[in-house]
């Protein structure tokens, strides 16, 4: 799972209503190759919780983000780098996201969260 | 200028959408018209058919604003056998001798250069010549003026002599009268290797409704898959589809709610990863399980993704799943609490998840999460003994549907492949309405279910007035049949 996924993700449980961000709990990360991608890059930075970002990225052991961010960095070839390595190439392959609101454990075995909630929590 | 479109004898009902599709991808439309403010969202082309064609036929002419245009679109479609500048045509071999003469030497001139090098092809529709007919008919050409040598294998310029028959015998056309013959210069052509190399017999880890490799592929045209975009499949199952979209560059991400197929697969290499690996594609960019009914998608996320391409579980050839037991969702039983203990490894039940419910989730998904601009592109299936019209499709506030192409699947079912374009923002009011109808899902899903009238009840007229899920009156009325039996 990339941080991208992480920032995209809540958990739905019934009855929480600050489902975000979700903790992570690291067990294995690894980091894959991707192609950088300027244009992508500069189209998701508008869609990311940066903060929440920033976070995910320390929590895996990557602390090379700043603190705040704004459009206007992106123009920066070492700031995409980062960005770009943050988002897309590091990969938590082993691990689970935890509910920040019930703790409530989702696992995240070979690279795939699984989401789906329990009878209880729908 | 007016192109010769050439299309191969099948799936109908996607060829002109694909052109259309790939000239908007292409910028063959003005921008004015789809600015982000007032996107038009999509815009068509003209079209035009020889004399006394058949809509059905083969041949077509388009209108493109160049030449380049028409070859990109050549290039990358999978029903366009070849986009031609027409030097002449006519009902005989004397009318078309006569049109290539009158058609202006500025436009012919440059591509019969004496340094240049050229082949002829002829092609027919509808019957067969042989090698003997085929240089006979090369060799009357000879009034025009080629000045340059023949290269079989690599030539500068393609010429094309192509003839229909007088339709006399099946070909799957109804009969017209008039032969016509067609003379042109090749612009660009589609690229059909691809489907031998994706096909699904080489693919390492398929599913039992694993999309078809040319379908896929006419689905991320339709998407407008490219570079830069993100393409999201909510069943994504074997990743069949998002392939497809992966060729053309795009980024992809994908989710299903079955853990088996999207984690585990069949073994370390033969699961959804290694499809992208076996064709040297990008990995998804991520690849989650979760409930379409109960996504997880954290509040405020909207707008992130550039088109979204699905095929739906509808309960034809595959049922879709969603999160709660049936009982659970009845109210007969309160919800199993988990002991602790064997959380971890628990598997939560799941009920059947009916067609109009899905589809009312995934349109509410994608208004909510495709930009301005950005497309739906999904299947639906019909019954074929009805006929139906456009506005039996379901339908949203924030989509226009802008293509439905019909694919025959059996005499009974057939599925249509529905492309829509978002065009105004998803609302407080609309994301209200969405999350009523969600609950009234909930509520009545089992009723139906027990009551044994769920298809009934989800698809009676009463129901088609909803943002949804509309679904129009049956009638008795069908379709020609020869499309079915011939193509």
């Amino acid at each position: 799972m990339r941080l991208l996924t992480h920032n995209m993700l809540s958990s739905n449980i019934k009855g929480v209503t600050n489902g975000f961000p979700l903790r992570i709990e690291v067990e294995k990360v690894v980091e894959k190759q991707v192609d950088l991608n300027p244009d992508f890059l500069r189209s998701m930075f508008s869609k990311i919780d940066w903060k929440a970002l920033v976070h995910a990225a320390r929590s895996i052991g990557y602390s090379e983000l700043p603190d705040e961010a704004d459009p206007s960095m992106l123009d920066s070839d070492d700031f995409l780098r980062r960005f770009h390595h943050a988002l897309l190439q590091l990969h938590l392959e082993e691990g689970a996201l935890i509910c920040p609101e019930t703790g409530r454990r989702f696992p995240v075995n070979k690279g795939i969260p699984n989401m789906l909630l329990h009878e209880d929590e729908v | 200028m007016w192109y010769l479109c050439v299309f191969y004898h099948r799936l109908l009902d996607y060829r002109k959408s694909e052109v259309e599709s790939l000239a908007q991808l292409f910028g063959a439309f003005d921008p004015e018209g789809l600015d982000q403010q007032n996107p038009k969202g999509h815009c068509s082309l003209e079209w035009r058919l020889p004399q006394h064609h058949h809509p059905d036929s083969p041949f077509h002419f388009v209108n493109l604003p160049s030449e380049d245009v028409a070859r990109k679109i050549a290039n990358r479609s999978i029903l366009v056998k070849g986009m031609y500048e027409l030097w002449g045509e006519g009902d005989s071999y004397e009318e078309l001798e006569e049109s290539i003469k009158s058609y202006p030497d500025e436009r012919k001139l440059p591509y019969l250069e004496s340094g240049s090098t050229f082949k002829i092809n002829v092609d027919t529709f509808g019957k067969v010549l042989s090698l003997q007919d085929q240089n006979q008919r090369i060799q009357g050409l000879s009034y025009i003026p080629f000045n340059g040598r023949v290269n079989l294998k690599n030539p500068d310029h393609k010429f094309w002599l192509m003839e229909t028959d007088d339709y006399g015998s099946n070909n799957g056309l109804p009969p017209i009268v008039q032969r016509r013959i067609f003379f042109g210069r090749e612009i660009g052509g589609a690229d059909r290797k691809l489907i031998p190399t994706y096909q699904l017999k080489s693919r390492t880890y398929l599913g039992p409704t694993a999309m078809d490799a040319e379908m896929a592929f006419l689905m991320a045209n339709q998407a407008l898959a490219s570079p830069g975009k993100l393409v999201y499949d909510p069943f994504v199952g074997t990743g069949s589809i998002l392939v497809a979209a992966a060729h053309f560059g795009a980024m992809t991400m994908g989710a299903d709610i079955d853990i088996r197929v999207v984690r585990d697969g069949r073994g370390p290499d033969c699961n959804v990863w290694s499809n992208f690996k076996q064709y040297g594609l990008p990995m998804p960019i991520a690849l989650l399980r979760a409930d379409n009914n109960l996504p997880p998608w954290r509040p405020g996320l909207n707008e992130v993704f550039d088109a979204i391409i699905s095929d739906p579980p509808y309960g034809v050839r595959a049922g879709g799943r969603k999160s709660g037991g049936r009982k659970l969702l009845k109210g007969a039983v309160s919800p199993y609490v988990v002991p602790d203990d064997k959380r971890t490894d628990h598997i939560p039940s799941t009920a059947p998840y009916s067609l109009v419910e899905c589809v009312h989730d995934l349109l509410d998904l994608a208004a909510r999460m495709i930009i301005m601009g950005g497309r739906l592109v999904f299947f639906y299936p019909v019954l074929r003994e009805d006929d139906y019209v456009e506005n039996q499709f379901p339908e949203h506030q924030c989509f226009k549907l802008i293509a439905s192409s019909e694919q025959i699947l059996s005499s009974r079912y057939s599925r249509v492949l529905l492309t829509m374009v978002k065009i105004s923002p998803y609302t407080e009011e609309i994301a209200d309405a969405a999350r009523i109808k969600h609950m009234e899902f909930r509520e009545n899903h089992l009723k139906w279910l027990e009551d044994g009238n769920l298809h009934s009840a989800v698809f009676s007229p009463a129901d088609s007035n909803s943002n949804a899920s509309g679904e129009g009156k049956l009638s008795k009325e069908s379709k020609p049949k020869y499309r079915g039996k011939y193509v």
